[in-house]
């Protein structure tokens, strides 16, 4: 028995796997819904909403949302490209952003779906937020400002590394990630090579010592924007 | 200290069996014995019960009523909504503040007094109204105020403050609160002579499959407010796989508005448990848990006796009323100051011993809620429908209400009229019905399902209250003359930033961005491009949002905008010099000012 599904994203039809998300039929076909919680070998959060898609016309989290016989999947309208700016807006001014010095430009899944979606500046009000930075660990430092609370260290440290040492803290807007010690990451038994220290799509959980490491104008995304890989793997060109 | 401070968090974690998925209750527990829950104490509870500390303190700083550092051994709650404020709050909060010498969020030097806001208590027919730890004090003049505040100072003993006891079961020993019904208008269906068991008799006499076929046929829906056909909720429960399933009770009545469960549990809790039986014999579960606001903690005691009388009478337990294999009890779970913990994914997650986050649907709780079985979240009200139906059928009930909406529905009633408290009346009953019987002629604006529900203009007041016009949990809100739609809008905004767990960026960020924007716009300092600003963002936070507060958040500004549009109107202007009115070029350039120590040249006198 054959167990494919077929449904459409913006009328291009996708084959899927029964059981697979929205989001992981669509990078399998070559298609691209930009993302910033999600990561492969994490259990999808569904909390940064820029997969956001329509699904028979409701709204849903593409990382989250299995796959449906049928299925009418919009991606790339007027509407759905304008809640997505709004929202990587949004994180933009909840935190304190400076890509111009900050190490990981360039690496910066943040900066490079807002450049993907043509933002060039926020819409919304800065919120200018006092935020902790934490550099006690030999290896590792936090820099709150950056954070957009996307819960993968809190995912990849529980899930991969069989360890606790994040966890988000507070609600609302005042919500932020804390680490599993009464105050500094030393305490935690965080490990340089844990997959929690390099799982971070923005500059708030970085490694020591090698930040520019790759010069400027050589990183990830200054050549080609973020997608591209999922997009070069597109079957129905 | 410290060893004590482990002793006696051992001596509590025991109580709950080491469980972590009873996190809430420890937490609770140690909060009331040692004024807050300390890093230290976090540890000592993450070692009793073999999670992480950072684990315990992700739950201890998600809720109002739990706090890492040390409150006062009286805290005083006083709830700030907008209904509270209109009836005077704020002059009850300066009295407070004078009597006891600190602001609000402060703590006096001697550790006696703690002054905190807090949103809507379920009293707003009897404001303004506070909490004094678990001890509710309703219609708060300044005189009452200043005399609860000497008591406190006299002795620390909240036990000896002399309060007059309430109505109904309000007086009853183990209630003992001044709290009252103000039940206005009953029908056949809640309030109505109930004798324990008469629906479970009934019920147990019928196969699982042909209760749910009765429910279905009554045509009921969730009176939560979003309406789901009950008895399909159920048949989904029965027929997931699992081999234990749960019966969840929404007792955490947090709409900002509603209070007509604080009622229920007050003078029909038979009802109610009744009803949870019902469900645990249709669905197959042998265990119920009632999840009762922090805020409703005065009413504990008495719904534990009820529950052991019920227990008495055989209508819970083993082999009930006689029916072989038939087992079912009910524990009641404290919550601890969450609103968003009425979202049945939430609920279900700080009943785990989480924090109060909505999980990721699907699997949908009917497939994989509670402790990862098959489980049926349904509302107090519900639940005591349940068990009118199966006593007195599925057609009496079904011919009640309108064609959609069938049934009697409660509402609670507040805000300016001659009449507050709780209504039962048959769904479909027009706003301007409601106004009438509750002496509210007059009024400018209608607050029809709380705060994330619809604000109504008198042009609309001939709309019928049913699932499918005028929606509804049982909030309905009256504004009379005078009173300021913007003001209630942003207090609405307030309570919606505070209560957002933050879990998805549109909540946790929209709403912050939609209030403050409003703030501008309140001030004489907003252009039309505003208006478009804020309904464009309200839309992006309603589609993008990861659950039902979220979806509706921004209610209280799309519906006045679309209401009530020249009361918006009227305070903006379009800008002259191209630059947002909203934007202060002064104060943006006034930290460098105060660095550089000169005035900018941008800067205007």
């Amino acid at each position: 028995m054959s167990d494919k599904i077929k449904f459409t994203i913006d009328d291009v039809e996708i084959e899927a796997e029964a059981g697979q998300t929205i989001m992981q039929a669509a990078d399998a076909a070559g298609v691209y819904i930009p993302r910033l919680c999600a990561k492969n070998s994490l259990t999808p959060h569904g909390s940064c909403r820029v997969c956001t898609v329509k699904v028979n016309g409701r709204s849903q989290a593409s990382c989250t949302q299995p796959v449906a016989p049928g299925a009418k999947v919009e991606s790339e309208t007027e509407e759905i490209k304008a809640y997505r700016k709004s929202l990587v807006e949004m994180l933009f001014v909840e935190g304190n952003h400076y890509c111009m010095f900050c190490e990981k430009s360039g690496n910066c899944e943040l900066q490079a779906v807002a450049y993907r979606l043509g933002i060039d500046a926020p819409k919304h009000e800065y919120l200018f937020p006092a935020r902790d930075v934490d550099a006690s660990h030999p290896e590792i430092f936090i820099d709150r400002n950056r954070c957009i609370l996307c819960g993968r260290c809190v995912r990849a440290s529980k899930e991969l590394d069989k360890k606790n040492v994040f966890q988000f803290i507070g609600r609302g807007i005042h919500k932020q990630v804390a680490v599993n010690a009464d105050a500094k990451l030393s305490d935690t038994d965080l490990a340089g090579v844990d997959v929690a220290a390099s799982s971070c799509p923005v500059g708030a959980i970085l490694r020591k010592r090698v930040g520019f490491a790759i010069p400027v104008g050589q990183r990830l995304y200054d050549a080609q924007p973020i997608g591209s890989d999922i997009e070069a793997n597109r079957t129905d060109k | 200290m410290n060893e004590n401070l482990e002793a006696v968090i051992r001596e509590i974690c025991q109580k709950y069996a080491n469980d972590s998925a009873r996190m809430m209750d420890i937490v609770r527990d140690v909060q009331s014995s040692m004024g807050g829950v300390s890093k230290a104490a976090m540890k000592a509870i993450a070692d009793a019960v073999g999670v992480a500390q950072v684990e315990v303190e992700s739950v201890v700083t998600f809720y109002a009523f739990l706090s890492p550092e040390s409150k006062g051994k009286v805290v005083i709650r006083l709830c700030n909504d907008f209904i509270d404020r209109m009836f005077g709050a704020d002059r009850v909060a300066e009295t407070f503040e004078k009597e006891f010498g600190i602001k609000f969020g402060e703590t006096t030097a001697d550790g006696l007094v703690t002054l905190e806001y807090t949103p809507c208590i379920g009293m707003c027919d009897q404001p303004p109204a506070a909490l004094i730890n678990d001890k509710v004090v309703t219609w708060l003049s300044t005189d009452m105020a200043s005399r609860i505040a000497k008591a406190i100072k006299a002795d620390g003993n909240i036990d000896k403050l002399n309060l007059p006891n309430g109505d109904g079961n309000n007086s009853h020993e183990l209630v003992n609160s001044m709290v009252h019904n103000n039940l206005r208008e009953k029908s056949d269906l809640i309030f109505a002579d109930f004798e324990p068991g008469a629906g479970l008799k009934n019920a147990i006499a019928e196969t699982p499959v042909e209760v749910i076929k009765n429910v279905k046929a009554s045509r009921l829906r969730g009176r939560g407010g979003a309406g789901f056909p009950t008895g399909m909720k159920w048949e989904f429960t029965r027929g997931a796989e699992g081999d234990e399933k749960y019966v969840l009770c929404n007792a955490d009545e947090g709409e900002p508005g509603t209070f007509k469960d604080r009622v229920i549990l007050t003078e029909a809790p038979d009802l109610m448990f009744e009803g949870m039986t019902v469900a645990g014999y249709a669905i197959g579960a042998k265990t119920g848990v009632v999840y009762l606001r922090g805020e409703y903690q005065y009413l504990t005691a008495f719904l534990n006796d009820v529950l052991q009388k019920r227990r008495d009478a055989g209508l819970l337990g083993k082999n009930i009323l006689g029916k072989s294999g038939f087992d079912f009890d009910i524990r009641i779970q404290m919550g601890a100051g969450a609103y968003i913990c009425g979202e049945e994914t939430a609920l279900i997650s700080s009943c785990e011993g989480l924090r109060g986050d909505p999980k990721n649907r699907p699997p949908f709780p009917a497939q994989k809620g509670y402790l990862g079985k098959p489980t049926s979240v349904n509302n107090v009200e519900t639940f005591c429908a349940v068990a009118k139906i199966m006593e007195k059928g599925a057609p009496w009930f079904a011919q009640k209400g309108s064609q959609g909406s069938a049934g009697l529905k409660l509402f609670s009633v507040s805000g300016d009229c001659k009449k507050p408290g709780v209504y039962e009346l048959p769904f479909g009953t027009t706003v301007k019905e409601l106004l009438v019987k509750v002496g509210a002629e007059d009024a400018i604006a209608v607050q029809v399902g709380g705060a994330c529900g619809i604000t109504v203009a008198p042009s609309s007041f001939d709309e019928k209250i049913c699932y499918d016009h005028l929606a509804t949990g049982g909030s309905v809100m009256v504004f009379g003359p005078g009173r300021d739609l913007l003001e209630l809008a942003h207090s609405f905004m307030e309570f919606f930033e505070e209560e957002s767990c933050g879990y998805c960026t549109p909540c946790r960020v929209g709403n912050t961005l939609l209030k403050r924007r409003l703030e501008y716009v309140m001030a004489g300092k907003g252009s039309p491009e505003d208006l478009v600003y804020m309904e464009t963002l309200g839309n992006t936070i309603r589609n993008t949002s990861r659950c039902g507060l979220g979806q509706t958040s921004a209610n209280p500004v799309l519906t006045t905008l679309q209401n009530f549009r020249s009361l918006y109107e009227g305070k903006v202007k379009p800008s002259k010099d191209g630059q947002l009115a909203s934007f202060d070029l002064n104060q943006a350039v006034g930290l460098s000012e105060s660095i550089v120590g000169r005035k900018s040249i941008h800067h205007h006198d």
